[in-house]
């Protein structure tokens, strides 16, 4: 199967289709989709599509559309136009929540609850047992989450005491214990320091190497361009759809970000 | 009709609680020889009952209202249940019925709790308009009522303001234990969706949770705690207790599930040591309640800085990522 993007406002796509693997499942597919919260859409005819284990990031300035993409994608948000589908289903009908594990910019929240690294991994496994009880095997993946994203020393910690990035891990460990086939990262790096910013990627890049589809929404161009295998530029429409290679020299950038950002990225060089 | 032999079946099943209730505490009484618990007074019966009812159902809940930043949607509700509370007793001197004040507060409370949560998702916050709209909306309705037949409803209506040990009747603790019933048994089986929906309400949608509808339980479970805690607590008080002790709670605990045992040990505490001062001391026990409260939740927020103080190692090891 090929692996393509429709839109009809990208730049370099056309050359950037991606040979993807034959058995390969689409995890997200959007065709056409408009959306907007008044009468100006937020974004237009946007046409995506991810295959399993991709890893993906979507860039764009501020007010681009990014977040609302992501809520789209999701079903959290209804298109205007165009439909939107996640694992083969209609996204605002999709119900198997285990299989998308989701991880908000949080850092820098001062919520005061008093929840444990654990309770929150914990809550991965709620789509699995509904109103039950977790039983000793599901307290066993949740272990094991923690344990992947090596949390285990602060795994009785609550979850206001670490750091930005300590707390991006443990909510990466919630989508692990949900057994997540695809993981949806919102700026999951804002506010979190330059180390705790490596370790995480070093993370999403294990994760990815272990077959997660992963969809970061991120304002870090370096960052993406260093770690993302395909990169999604949107400014409304979509500016750029191809390998992250690629984006630096494309005129995308440019365009959705101004001049300043190739410098900001390396690109041209 | 069907309704009212519901009513009444539902009323005949918690009658033996009660029963048993009273013999557990004139037990008590030869035991302890306690001046409170003197079967003479068997309203301290029930109004024991009636507060010890309200130290698990209002932490239970305003734990989850607390961490939703929604501490304010009690006070809100206890204002509609008090409209509630007056339409019961219009309906009651104008129509000649004999209906329960608590049950119209329930219903009207429960309405307003739908309000306040359809307001909040056509405009996709809980602000502090709406709820200010609902909650004068409410008082305004319930002394509207009450002025347009003072002679009758004026008598009384202090006892749901500010709340009253002494006219907990019969029917109203099994009114009370009913509440008890239908809130301790919806959070219990619906505790997974309530955390996750009240700790990420956007993780908790993804995770295919119906966050609208959890929502609305929530509130509408709050209307019924407040409804209530009102017989003791009264109006002006209520929310306090779905505040206070969570606050407290918060303070010193290390996890949400200790902090709700913990909220609800500090509510039990405020509210027998609150019955028991004020009965003693001859004042308000749902001022005397708070009070306790609040004095509580003080030593809990020193409690706290003394443990903060006493692990600076654990702050600096915090502060120090790990790099696997």
């Amino acid at each position: 199967m090929k692996m393509t993007t429709r839109s009809s406002h990208r730049d370099g796509a056309d050359e950037a289709t991606i040979e993807s693997n034959e058995s390969r499942l689409s995890v997200v597919e959007l065709a056409d989709v408009s959306f907007g919260y008044t009468s100006t859409p937020v974004v237009e005819d946007i046409s995506v599509s991810i295959d399993a284990g991709e890893y993906v990031a979507v860039v764009g300035p501020n007010g681009s559309g990014k977040s609302t993409l992501m809520q789209l994608l999701l079903g959290l948000l209804e298109p205007d136009s165009g439909t939107a589908e996640l694992f083969g289903v209609d996204a605002t009908a999709f119900d198997d929540g285990a299989r998308v594990g989701y991880v908000a910019q949080r850092a820098g929240t001062s919520r005061e609850m008093p929840i444990t690294v654990r309770e929150v991994v914990k809550m991965g496994r709620f789509p699995h047992v509904g109103f039950g009880r977790l039983s000793a095997a599901d307290w066993r993946i949740v272990d094991r989450a923690i344990d992947t994203v090596g949390m285990s020393a602060f795994a009785d910690r609550r979850i206001t005491q670490l750091s930005g990035g300590q707390r991006q891990r443990a909510f990466i460990a919630r989508a692990l214990a949900g057994e997540a086939d695809l993981l949806v990262l919102d700026e999951p790096t804002v506010g979190v320091d330059t180390e705790s910013v490596d370790a995480f990627y070093g993370l999403l890049e294990s994760l990815h190497d272990n077959g997660i589809t992963v969809l970061l929404i991120e304002h870090d161009l370096q960052a993406v361009i260093e770690h993302a295998d395909r990169v999604i530029c949107l400014n409304r429409e979509i500016y750029f759809d191809g390998p992250s290679a690629e984006f630096t020299d494309s005129a995308a950038l440019a365009r959705a970000f101004g001049t300043g950002a190739q410098t900001l990225t390396g690109g041209n060089r | 009709m069907t309704l009212a032999f519901a009513a009444g079946g539902v009323y005949e099943a918690f009658v033996p609680i009660l029963e048993v209730w009273y013999w557990l505490l004139a037990l008590l009484y030869q035991l302890t020889g306690l001046d409170l618990i003197n079967p003479e007074y068997t309203f301290m019966y029930r109004a024991i009952l009636v507060g010890l009812c309200v130290g698990v159902i209002a932490p239970l809940i305003g734990t989850f209202l607390v961490h939703r930043q929604l501490a304010l949607i009690g006070d809100a509700l206890a204002h509609t249940a008090f409209a509630g509370v007056a339409v019961g007793l219009f309906l009651n001197a104008v129509l000649e019925l004999s209906v329960s004040p608590y049950l119209t507060a329930v219903v009207v409370a429960v309405i307003a709790a739908l309000l306040i949560e359809l307001i909040s998702e056509a405009t996709d916050a809980y602000n502090d308009v709406s709820m200010a709209i609902v909650l004068s909306t409410g008082f305004a309705l319930g002394t509207v009522l009450i002025s347009l037949n003072a002679g009758g409803l004026a008598v009384g209506i202090n006892q749901y303001l500010f709340g009253n040990l002494s006219t907990v009747s019969a029917e109203n603790a099994v009114i009370m234990l009913g509440l008890f019933s239908v809130i301790v048994a919806t959070v219990a089986l619906t505790r997974n969706q309530l955390l996750y929906v009240t700790f990420d309400e956007t993780a908790a949608a993804v995770a295919g949770i119906p966050v609208a509808w959890y929502n609305r339980i929530m509130v509408m479970l709050t209307a019924l705690v407040v409804v209530g805690a009102m017989q003791i607590m009264g109006v002006i008080l209520v929310a306090a207790m779905l505040v206070v002790p969570v606050a407290g709670a918060t303070q010193v605990s290390r996890s949400f599930s200790e902090s709700l045992l913990v909220s609800i040990v500090l509510a039990e505490l405020a509210v027998l040591l609150g019955i028991g001062i004020s009965y003693y001391a001859g004042a308000t026990a749902g001022g005397v309640i708070v009070l306790v409260a609040v004095g509580i939740y003080v030593l809990s927020v020193l409690a706290g800085k003394v443990r903060q103080t006493g692990a600076p190692d654990e702050a600096r090891e915090l502060d120090s990522i790990s790099q696997d």
